[in-house]
This record gives C-alpha cells, structure tokens and sequence, in this order.
C-alpha cells in the first residue's frame, strides 16, 4: 500500500491517462517532482489528458501540489487536463491547493557599482546620524536631570543602587584582577629592558605614570563598555522589542528618567571607583613583581613613587573616568534604543554599542591628552 | 485506515511533573486517538502548557512514560526522536518565529532540514502553505516584526504545518485573534485535520473552538485529567469548575 510513487502513462482513445500510484507525499518530493517534469513534457501530444489519482495510497500538500502544477502546465500548453478518479478524502486538499495562485517570482538584487557607491554614501550618511544621535540623547539625559533636580522626589534612588550594584559592586572582583595582572606585566617589561641600562628603579616612574593617567582608567573604561555597556543595550534592546519602552511611555513616564537616568549616573559613579580600585591594584602588582622579581623592596618602591608622581597624575587620570562613563552610557543607551524587532537586530547594536564605545573613550582620552598638555599638568 | 482509527497517536501514562516543591502534573494519564482533535482545557496556571511542553520533551518529567507514535520517547535513540520529530508540528503560544527570518525562510527551514526538494518546489509549497492558513503571497518577505498578532499566528501555523505532519500540536491558537479569524482558524483545522488525516492536541480557551472544532475534550485539574469526552458529556457533568465553565454566560451565548 505504501509504495513507491509512480506515474504511468496509458493510451486511452485519441487521449492519454496519466496514471499516479503510490504514495505522493514529500519524502518522495524529489523522485514526483522528475516524474512530474517529465510528463510535463507531453504537451501538444495529445488533445485531451486525464490525470488518474484514483490509485495514489497517501497525498499530502507536497503531492497534490505537483499535480495540481502538471494539470497547469498541461492546461497551458493547449491541453485539457482533468484530474479523475480523486477520493473524497482528497479533494479539499487538492481544491485547497488549487486556490494557490500563481508564484511570485522572489526579486534577486543584482551587485552594482552605482548600488555600492549607494551604500557608501548611505553608511556616511548614517555616521553622521550616529553623531547627531549620541547629541540629542545627552541632551535628552542632561534634561531628564535637570528636571529630577527640579523635582527630587521623581528620582528613581532603588533603580540608581541595583545598577550601582551591577556596574560597580559586581565589577570589583574582575576589574581588579585583571589590572593586578596589568600591573605586573608592565612592571616586568619595564625591569626586563631598564635592566640593560642598569635604570631598574625608573620602572617605578613608569609604572606609576602610566598607571595613574593612562592605563588604569583606560582599561577600566574598556572593561566597562564590554560588560556594562553591552548589558545596557541588551537590556533596552529587548525591552524595546517587547514593547516594554512604549508601554511606559503610554502610563506617562518618560523612558529617559525612568530607564536612562538610573543607569547613567549608577555609571558615571561606578567608572571613577573601579579605575582608582584598578590603579591601585595596578600598583600593587607592579610592586610585588619589582620586589619579586627586580629586587626592588617595598620600601625603596613606595619611596621612589613618592618622588617620581605627583597628585596631578592622580587627578588626570580620576577627572577622565566620570566622562568616559557618560560616553559609555549615551552610547549603549542610543543603541539599545535602535534595535528593531529581531533577534539579529539586538546582537548587531550589541555589538555596536561595544565597538563604538570603546572608539568613542579612545578618542576622549585623546583629546584630554591634549587638553592636559596645553594646561601644562 | 480502520484499525488505526481507534489507536492512540500519544499516549501518557502516570506522569508527574514538579518545579522547585510544587507538583503541577500529579500521575497524569491521557489518550489522544488518530485523527481526533483533542481540546485540552483548564483553569489558567493548571498546566495545560506544562503538559504540552512535556510531551514535546521541552520540560523533564520525573516520572510516567510517553509514547508517541508508539515510541515510548524515554527509550528512543537520538535517531528515533528525530523521526518522531518530523512527524509533529507546534504552534508556540507566541509563535516562535525565527526573527531575523523572514516569513519564506521560517516556513522552508524545517523542510531544507529534513528533505530535500528542489528551491523551485520549495517557493511554491511556501506559498500553498500561507494560502492555506489564509494569507496572501506577498507576506512571504516580509519579517516576523512587521506581522500583525494574527498573522504570526497563521505564520506559525504554516511552519507548524510544512513538513505534513501526523500531528500538530496547537497552544491556544485562537487567542488574539478576532473572532471571523477565529471561526476561520477552526475550519482550516477542521479542513487539515479531513485532508491530511492530521491529529490534532489543541489547548485552547476559547469555547467557539471547543464547540465547532474539537472532536473530543479534556479537562485538566489538581494535576490531573478531570474528566475527558465530547462536549455533551462535558455539558452533563457536574463537577463545580466544568458546571461553571461549559455552563457560564460565555458558554450561554457562545450555544445561542
């Protein structure tokens, strides 16, 4: 009974019956469809053809399908085809697939050099608008706070202190961890190559420089914008897919000040603690493997830094933190507020809101870099 | 066909179910006979979901055996459960759809998986399939996100349905939609259910589906089957919660 499907052809009168057999159902999709090609190529043979379904075991959408395609190919070629012999079981799946209407053909897009030109002008466009966006958004942010000071009582203290926790409190243990590990490779390096001039001690110089203006706060931002940044937006991102944001909107609240503010200012606090948490144990590090390693002892170390830096370098470095949050922040905000309703769409400004906050800190420790410069600290 | 008539397509017996400390499913036994549909109802949070997941597998169950297809799905080799697997659609309550898919790729993405058929065969299937769930071709390219609830529902439904399955397996289809789209999702399960001998599990409120659509009831409460049959047994019966609900001013309106 569950044969093979087969499809035969029988003479009958000035006509022709195409007789279908067996089962006509997708696991046999490949063999029905080569059968099916192949009677097509009958038309203008015959006036008149009938398709005999009468002997078809098991039909399912893919089987009817095909004859319904070899009746209309049939049909098109001058032919009258009938479908006969179909039991009652089967024909409201065969009328079902008869409604189907002619095929949209799927519209292929052709490469061309016009089209990518497009797309160039298109993505420069867009990096204009990524500028504009991160504008507006501190403008909105800088609003919102304007107006929670106005009002105090709308400041939103239980969400400020879980994203305090998140950001900061959570972050404590891998931060400094890894800016440990920094310390001592820096530390290491500069022992290993001073070591040649006989200038050991000055890896004390550039350890503290380094660590307190630069690499500590640096790192840190970017550990930040990888963990928190992308956190924010994954979080934004899928409440706005769920229709979370517009739901807030709807009651009267304003997503800025109830999502956006907390979530800034828990970073603007977390940044400038885990950088000065992360320099010094950046500085410890670096210390045990001077000790350890190049011989230098604690005391001579703790002396040495005394000397080689001053608060300046500290305040460089801890004056940089607050706004390298804010960038952070504005930018995982922006994106998370742009995802659309995919899934691809969320892990795209993920990955952007990273990317890009990471571009935008780098570029800001530039420009403080320069500032620091002309006013001489 | 006769004697498969009367064969159970799934088959549960004593099958208990726990999150954390509290029992959902409590020694659930249930039936669901070939090419019957089956309308599972129950109180909202009774575990009608849970149920259905745990057949499907999605849910670990901590003890009872589950045959579908006459596979007891505990004992089946990897290949066995992918066998079995082809043969059953779902309807997700939500619908699942794949988001970054369009509505094409989502319904051919099982069938690229499972067989192999020609792309040319593949469109013009997809494009039979919406058809039968009542939508037109153009929606083919559009994204799950620029659906309207009614049409993820039928989008799902298509997917659910693309490989022809024996069996589909329907969580509360006709929520959110209106009620002409409602009475048309019962016919068009009706229409497969005749067409494609399809077995169908529906959970499912809404009493115009139990009516016009389910060939047998189920109820379910306290982690158990309180009682199963047709509609007119569910009417005679004189439990306090099916009195209440076959009996209240929905039903009323719904029997005219």
């Amino acid at each position: 009974m569950n044969g093979d499907p087969t499809l035969e052809r029988i003479a009958r009168g000035n006509g022709l019956a195409l007789c279908a057999a067996g089962t006509w159902t997708a696991r046999f999709a490949l063999e029905l469809e080569q059968m099916v090609a192949e009677a097509e190529k009958l038309t203008g043979s015959r006036p008149n053809i009938f398709i005999d379904v009468s002997q078809v075991s098991k039909l399912d959408t893919f089987g009817a399908w095909l004859i319904e395609r070899l009746r209309r190919s049939l049909t098109q070629g001058g032919i009258e085809a009938k479908i006969a012999g179909l039991s009652a079981n089967y024909s409201s799946l065969v009328d079902e697939v008869r409604r189907v209407k002619a095929i949209p053909a799927a519209n292929a897009t052709t490469v061309t050099i016009s089209g990518m030109l497009d797309q160039v002008g298109r993505s420069m466009v867009g990096i204009g608008g990524t500028i504009i966006g991160l504008i507006d958004m501190l403008g909105a942010v800088l609003a919102a706070a304007a107006r929670v000071l106005i009002h105090p009582r709308s400041f939103r203290l239980t969400s400020t202190v879980h994203h305090l926790e998140q950001v900061c409190w959570r972050a404590v243990p891998i931060v400094v961890l890894i800016t440990f590990l920094i310390g001592c490779i820096i530390s290491q390096q500069g022992i290993f190559h001073f070591r040649k001039f006989g200038a050991d001690i000055f890896v004390v110089d550039m350890l503290g420089v380094l660590v307190l203006r630069e690499i500590g706060v640096l790192l840190v931002a970017i550990m930040v914008a990888g963990r928190s940044g992308s956190a924010y937006t994954a979080e934004l991102g899928s409440m706005k897919m769920r229709e979370e944001i517009d739901a807030l909107r709807t009651m009267g609240f304003d997503p800025i000040e109830v999502l956006i503010l907390p979530r800034m200012l828990a970073l603007v606090i977390a940044l400038p603690i885990l950088a000065f948490l992360g320099a010094m144990a950046a500085l410890y590090g670096g210390g045990l493997v001077a000790w350890l390693y190049g011989g230098v002892d604690p005391e001579a170390f703790l002396l040495r830094l005394r000397d080689a830096i001053s608060i300046d370098h500290f305040t460089v470095g801890i004056i940089k933190a607050p706004v390298m949050a804010a960038v952070i922040g504005i930018v995982a905000c922006v994106e998370g507020l742009a995802v659309q309703g995919s899934a691809e769409s969320l892990g795209q400004h993920t990955t952007s809101s990273v990317v890009k906050g990471i571009f935008f800190v780098i570029v800001m420790d530039g420009v403080f870099a320069i500032f620091f410069a002309s006013i001489g600290m | 066909m006769a004697p498969e008539a009367q064969t159970a397509i799934i088959r549960v017996r004593d099958i208990s179910v726990q999150f954390g400390s509290t029992r959902v499913l409590d020694g659930l036994n249930l039936d669901v006979k070939r090419g019957e549909i089956l309308g599972f109802v129950g109180p909202s949070g009774a575990g009608k979901s849970v149920l259905t997941r745990t057949i499907i597998g999605l849910v670990p169950k901590i003890s009872g055996r589950i045959e579908v297809f006459g596979i007891d799905l505990d004992a089946a080799s990897a290949s066995e459960r992918r066998g079995v697997e082809r043969r059953w659609g779902i309807l997700f309550q939500q619908g699942a759809l794949f988001s970054s898919l369009t509505v094409r790729q989502n319904i051919q993405f099982p069938v690229r998986e499972y067989l192999n058929v020609t792309q040319r065969l593949l469109d013009e299937i997809t494009v039979a399939k919406l058809g039968m769930v009542g939508l037109r071709p153009e929606v083919a390219d559009r994204f799950p996100s620029e659906l309207s609830g009614g049409m993820i529902k039928r989008v799902a439904l298509a997917r659910a349905l693309a490989l022809d399955p024996e069996l589909v397996f329907l969580d509360e289809p006709t929520s959110g939609l209106d009620p002409i789209g409602a009475g048309d999702f019962d016919e068009l399960v009706r229409t497969l259910q005749r067409t494609l001998g399809l077995t169908v599990f529906m959970v499912t409120h809404d009493l115009d589906s139990l009516y016009t659509a389910c060939d047998r009831i189920a109820v379910l409460g306290n982690g158990k089957i309180i009682a199963a049959g047709s509609m007119a047994d569910m009417q005679a019966s004189q439990h306090p919660w099916l009195r209440a609900y076959f009996h209240g001013k929905r039903a009323r309106a719904v029997m005219g």
